[in-house]
Order: structure tokens, then sequence, then C-alpha cells
């Protein structure tokens, strides 16, 4: 295969529970085929490495045509909490771990994993906040160099 | 068709290059396959793994996932990716005479 693809960066820019679970599936799926793969997370998609937030993220119920629900009915209590749950268990049931679990297995598989710059200020986040997986806060600059050479995927 | 020669032996291979027949694999067979794919010698922990696979095959009808190879096995993702370093799942399961795994975890 003259075209395989030997490199990839995937931007991890949302932090619903929908948002998040994309990239990280195709970081573990890059690093399963011996893929070079790093993580970079932006804005909301933060959460998924914040350490008090990365097990507590939620599927919007509202906002999100997918979920083939009216917005009103979207927006009762414990909407989100149930699509949540329900969306938890069908993962379990296919072997797809937890957030945590999931980023310490993408980062001992060899991805390594970046936080926004920009959106560390802008949040006024500490290095504490972060799970231990977290390689290092790194500006847009940084993340194009550390991209070069290879596909960009933006989630 | 692909072929893969061992000895005096002629096995098929499938599409994917991995084994056609499940039960052409024998441990020779696994060290050549090793060979190919970069694996010069297969260590106790590369058995272990190898075992393991071929016996959820075996119930199952598909390889493990990663995540499971690592809770059940015995050999932590690191490891894994050390012995396999072009893809665990994916090597691990041609070596072990096993089709090309089908979950995408």
């Amino acid at each position: 295969m003259a075209d395989a693809i030997e490199k990839v960066s995937i931007v991890v820019s949302r932090g619903s529970l929908d948002g998040v679970y994309p990239g990280l599936i195709m970081a573990n799926g890059a690093r399963m085929e011996g893929i070079e793969a790093t993580l970079f997370f932006t804005f909301f998609g933060l959460d998924a490495v914040i350490k008090k937030r990365m097990n507590e993220l939620k599927v919007a119920t509202v906002g999100n045509p997918g979920m083939h629900l009216p917005t009103l009915l979207g927006a009762l209590p414990g909407m989100s909490a149930f699509a949540t749950s329900m969306m938890k268990k069908e993962m379990e049931k296919i072997d797809i771990p937890p957030v945590g679990e999931f980023i310490t297995m993408i980062h001992d598989a060899g991805c390594e994993m970046y936080a926004c710059r920009a959106t560390v200020d802008m949040f006024h986040l500490k290095p504490d906040d972060f799970c231990p997986e977290v390689d290092g806060v790194i500006s847009v600059g940084q993340f194009y160099e550390k991209a070069a050479g290879g596909q960009i995927i933006f989630t | 068709m692909e072929t893969l020669t061992i000895g005096t032996k002629t096995l098929a291979l499938d599409a994917d290059g991995n084994l056609a027949n499940v039960n052409d694999w024998t441990e020779d067979v696994a060290r050549e396959l090793a060979v190919q794919e970069g694996i010069p010698t297969l260590t106790p922990q590369h058995w272990t793994v190898i075992n393991f696979m071929r016996q959820v095959f075996t119930k199952e009808g598909d390889a493990p996932s990663i995540r499971r190879l690592t809770k059940e096995s015995g050999v932590d993702t690191k490891t894994l990716y050390q012995l396999f370093p072009k893809g665990p799942a994916k090597k691990a399961a041609r070596i072990a005479g096993l089709p090309k795994p089908k979950g995408c975890i």
C-alpha cells in the first residue's frame, strides 16, 4: 500500500460524551493499526482530560437532532442522564471503556496527548486539574509542528 | 491466492494475508509469520498473547479486543505494543493464525 496513512493528529473540540468518543476511538484505532497518533484537546474537549470531569461527560439531548427527540422533551430533567446511561451501557457491551480508562489505554498505546494553551488560559486551568496522561500544554503553532507530515482530523 | 510455505507444506492465505484455515496453524507457522511481521523471536509473553487469542477465538469466533487482551491475558497495554509494535491486535491475530479481528476497539 503506497498511500497508507502513517501518522494522524486528532483534535477533540467538544465536551459531550458523543463529542469526545469519536476522537478517542479514532486515536485508539490508529495505534492498533500501528499508525502514529497524537490527541489535541481544545475548548470543551478539554473536559475529557480534566480529572474531575472526564468520567462525568453527558450526551446532549437538546440541540442534537441525531437523538430524534423533540427539543422540549430533551430539556426535561433527567433526560440527558438517562440517554447517557443508556449509551454507556451499550458501549460497555461492545467493549468501549469509560473515558478515564480509555484515555489511559490510548496513552499506554503510545499516543501523545496535549491540552490547548488558549483554552487552558481562558478557563484558568492548572496542571493539577489534568489527568497524568496529558503530556503538556501547547499552542496551536506547536500543534502544527507536531502534526507535520501527517493527517489532521478535527472532531 | 497467496500461500505460505512451511517446510514441505503449502498453506492457503486469505485476502489479508492471514491463514485461510485456522486449523493449519502450528507453532512453526507462528514463528514464520512472526518473522514476516518483524518479530525475529517469540518470547514467552508473545506466546501468552497468542495462546489467549486462539483460546478466545475458538470459543467466540472473533479475536479479543485490546481492552480484553489487557484485562484477561495478564499482558498490559504498554507491553502489548512493545511485543507487537506495528499494531498488536491485528499482528497478534495474524501470528496466531486467526483472521483479522472485526472489532474497532
